[in-house]
Parts: structure tokens; sequence; C-alpha cells
């Protein structure tokens, strides 16, 4: 089943020229990566699958983009968000207990039943492989943890109001080689259930855990394959030459 | 030649510094040593706590509770009145409204801060008193009401333009957060920027009240200054800064009242001082 599905998208923010004239589909329960050098326009595509592109003073945007077969511009964009969670570059806890920041999302969408909210929370801290590490500390603030542990903090807390589709960008930018182990090997265990696009500046990790990969450069989807096809023989020159680091 | 001139503007900066410090001093020992020659005739306690404020009766009484109420009084009506709005009014232009209208209040505010207190007093005076005193069907319109709705016209500007810098610091990756999370804009204003910033806004509330505190002029115009113990916001009042300016130029140099005054002057200078004080603390918590 195809989760996005665009069709000569380009975005403009001012006068530069972010995304220009992309087609991509995007498969349900895959995991795709998304890679390319910074100023690829990779944040930028990402940045459209939940529409916090609009935050932006000056975007404008032409051609296609659906999601589930639905015009992405007309689906209402706080449910439109909701069933497309994001987890940022940084982790970004808020300055509450580490329960609160998981609870946060879940009561903002409505759920009072403290019961049905702890049981969210739990349920959500076990998918991003955190609970064991912090079940017996639940009230803690959340600025406690590890970097790696707050970033799969961020992960629990997207998760928590049930989304259909993740996206990561560059979750993994600031953490050490473990801590990122620990988050790629929930992202392979969550696409069981869920849809993930991971953009990443570290082609290692696109080929680790990418089932395709997508190469962006200057705007335009160059290359997008099979992540084993894609990093053995590149049907393309510039992709070869990136994923061998003769620029980056 | 050249080190001598270096050496010179270094000692010139630095007796400007000093001399800042210098002044600040000085006028602190001033005002105490004044001040503090009051209680020689009266106990501190009934100064601070006497009910009757008649300086030149014979004996004099120099109770200064009323006026200490008095101030209270039209602060807190100026607070009530001045902080929604004015965190309302941040909120709006740090948030909600378009670039070019954002422009417009930006600089109406600042043209709200640049009118000078006795004018606002003035317009109060004829304009807003006549109001009240129909509206509420008082024998008099001079009242704590009015003050505090002029006072609230005065703290506005500080409280706005500092609690609406307060809210565009807090960093855009919080408001991308909450939006990502799927967060409508007020969900994020309300949960995730107004907590955020809240320190810096308790500093502007903070700031514009230290200025209500000290205002002299509008609220003199326009309170009625009658120093009795106020038991609505609809009767007259007067507040500290109003009695020193009112009175300052008809007490005799080195009598009780004189004294009294200062010592007023004291109280004021105490009550700014925390303020202010209050105000930096949750300023640098901020950062």
């Amino acid at each position: 089943m195809v989760k996005f599905n665009a069709k000569n998208l380009n975005i403009w923010f001012g006068q530069i020229h972010a995304l220009k004239g992309v087609n991509i589909e995007i498969e349900a329960n895959e995991i795709l990566s998304v890679i390319g050098p910074s100023n690829s326009g990779k944040t930028s595509f990402l940045r459209m699958l939940n529409r916090l592109n609009e935050l932006h003073a000056n975007f404008r945007m032409s051609g296609w983009l659906e999601f589930d077969r639905e015009e992405i511009k007309r689906i209402n964009v706080e449910s439109l968000r909701k069933r497309v969670g994001m987890v940022f570059a940084l982790p970004l806890p808020l300055p509450l207990s580490i329960f609160e920041n998981v609870a946060y999302g879940v009561r903002m969408h409505g759920e009072k039943n403290r019961g049905k909210v702890a049981g969210i929370v739990e349920g959500a801290l076990k998918q991003a492989y955190l609970w064991d590490e912090v079940k017996d500390r639940l009230g803690v603030s959340a600025f406690k943890l590890s970097g790696g542990q707050q970033q799969r903090l961020c992960i629990a807390r997207t998760l928590a109001v049930a989304p259909e589709v993740i996206l990561f960008d560059e979750p993994c930018s600031g953490l050490d080689p473990i801590s990122t182990a620990k988050v790629e090997e929930a992202m392979l265990r969550l696409k069981k259930d869920y849809t993930i696009v991971l953009v990443t500046n570290n082609v290692k990790q696109a080929a680790r855990v990418g089932d395709r990969t997508a190469f962006f450069l200057s705007g335009e989807l160059v290359e997008l394959d099979r992540t084993q096809k894609l990093f053995t023989a590149p049907a393309d020159r510039r992709t070869d030459g990136y994923i061998r680091g003769e620029f980056g | 030649m050249r080190k001598l001139k270096e050496f010179f503007v270094e000692r010139l900066i630095l007796i400007c510094g000093l001399a800042s410090i210098f002044f600040v001093i000085l006028i602190f020992l001033f005002l105490t040593k004044e001040g503090l020659a009051v209680f020689k005739s009266v106990r501190p306690l009934d100064f601070l706590l006497g009910r009757n404020w008649y300086p030149i009766s014979e004996p004099a009484q120099l109770g200064i509770l009323p006026l200490i109420f008095g101030s209270l009084l039209v602060t807190l009506g100026a607070a009530v009145i001045s902080i929604p709005i004015g965190v309302a009014c941040a909120v709006y232009i740090a948030e909600i409204a378009p670039l070019k209208i954002k422009e417009v209040l930006k600089a109406g505010i600042e043209l709200l801060a640049a009118i000078p207190s006795v004018v606002l007093g003035f317009i109060g005076m004829v304009t807003l008193v006549p109001w009240v005193k129909t509206t509420f069907h008082l024998p008099t319109g001079l009242t704590a009401l009015s003050g505090s709705i002029i006072l609230a016209f005065m703290a506005m500007p500080t409280i706005v333009s500092i609690a609406e810098d307060a809210l565009y610091s807090v960093p855009k990756s919080y408001k991308e957060g909450a939006f990502a999370l799927g967060a409508t804009h007020w969900q994020t204003i309300y949960r995730v920027l107004l907590p955020a910033a809240s320190s810096g806004i308790v500093a502007a509330i903070m700031l514009g009240i230290g200025r209500v505190i000290g205002e002299t002029m509008a609220v003199m115009m326009i309170t009625g200054n009658a120093a009795v113990i106020p038991h609505s916001i609809l009767v007259s009042v007067r507040t500290l800064t109003a009695t020193i300016a009112a009175e300052m130029g008809e007490a005799v140099v080195g009598s009780e009242h004189y004294f009294a005054l200062f010592a007023i002057g004291i109280v004021l200078f105490i009550i700014s001082f925390i303020i202010n004080v209050t105000a930096d603390l949750f300023l640098h918590k901020r950062r």
C-alpha cells in the first residue's frame, strides 16, 4: 500500500527553490532512508510530509502530494500531524517528568482517563525500548536522562499519540555510537507497525536500517532504489560519488 | 604620548562609572538620614500602621497606612487591568499577528510609552473621571478606579514589549515539537510557549508594576487625594507618591512633616527595590 505519493512536487522558501520536481512513492511499513549533503532538500522534503514547512512565512508549493490517497492540503493539519509523527535531530524533552513528557500529547488530544493514559505511556515507552531503563523513576525530570535516552523518550512521546508514520529528522546526529545503535534497533522493530521515513547525514546508517534509500542533491531526487542496490550498484554517478565520500 | 592618552581615557571612563554609583549612594544616604529622623518623634510601627495622616495638626499625626493602602489599591487595580490585556497583546504580536499588523502594533505600543504621564493624567481628568462619575453614580469621579485605569495604560507598554521579547526568544524547536505532535496553534501557545516564557513574562509584569507604583503625576491628578483607608475601589485615595509631591512644597524644612515625607520616600524605595530585584531574579532564571 502506498502511504505517500508525490508527483512533480516543487517548493520554495522565498526565492530559494528547495525541492525541484520530486516524484516519490512511500510504501506502508517500509523504512525509507533519505540521504544527501546539507542543503540538498532532504529535510524540506521530510517536513512536507507533516506540513511543518508551512510555519515558514515565505513558503510556496506546487505539484501534488497525497497521504493515504487524500490530497495532503485537504487533510486537517492537526489530525495529519497526529497521524504523521516526527522525531527531531536534537532530543527535545519538555521540562516535565518522564511520565508527563510521554503523556503530554495524549492528554492534549483529549484523553482524560488516568488509567488509560498510564497504559498508553507504558506501551509507548516499551515500544521505544526505554521502559526497562526508566520504569522505576517515571516521576524524575526528563533532563536527568542521557542523550540517547532522551531521544528514545521523544520517540515514545511521538508513539503515544498513535501515529501511522514516523518521520525521523537526523535522530542520531547528536548521539554516541551505543545510543545510536539502540535508536536504530528501535526503528527496525517499529517497522512492523509503522511507516518510517529517516533523514540522515550518516550514509552507513541509511545502509543499515533502510529498506529503500533516496538520494537528494540540490533539491532534486537523484536516485531512489532498494538500499542494497543503491549502495552496491548506483545508477547515477553522483550517487556513487556521494556514498563513496567524494563530496558531502 | 599614546600611553599617556590611553591612561587618561581609562581614568576618565573609570570616574564616569564610579560617579553613577557614587550618586546613588549619596541619594540613598541623604534619603535615610532625612527619613530616619522622623522616628525620633514617631515610633516606626505607629508610622507604618497609623491610620491617620494629619501632618499639620497639633500634635501632628503621621500614620501612613492609608497612603500604603491607597498605593496598593491603585496598583492592584492597574495590575488586574493591564496584566491580562498586556500579556494577550504580547501573545498576539509575537505569535498571531501578520507582519504588517505586528509593525503597526509595536509602533503604537512605543508611542503609548512616549506619552508623558501628565498628559495621560490630563486626558483621564477630562474624559475618564466624568465617565466613572456618571457610570457608577458617584459624587466624584476622582477615584482609585480612575487611577487604576490610567496607570494600566502606563504599565502596558512595559509589559507588552518585555513579554513579547520573552515569547519571541523561546526556541523555535519547542514550537515545532508541539506542532509535530498535532497541537493546534492555541494549544502550542498555551501549553508550550507561555510556560517556556513564564519567567520573562513574570519579569515583564513586575517591571510594569514597578512603573505603576512609582508613578506620581497622573495619580495625583485623578485619584482625589483623600488620605483615608479605602473600603472600595470607587472612593478617592491618596498614594505614597502623590503625598510627597503634593506636600513637599509646603512642609517646613526640618519639621516632623518634612522628615515624614522623606520616610515615605524610604518606604517607596524599599517597595520598588523589592519589585526590581524580583524581576531581575526572574530575568536571570530565564538565561
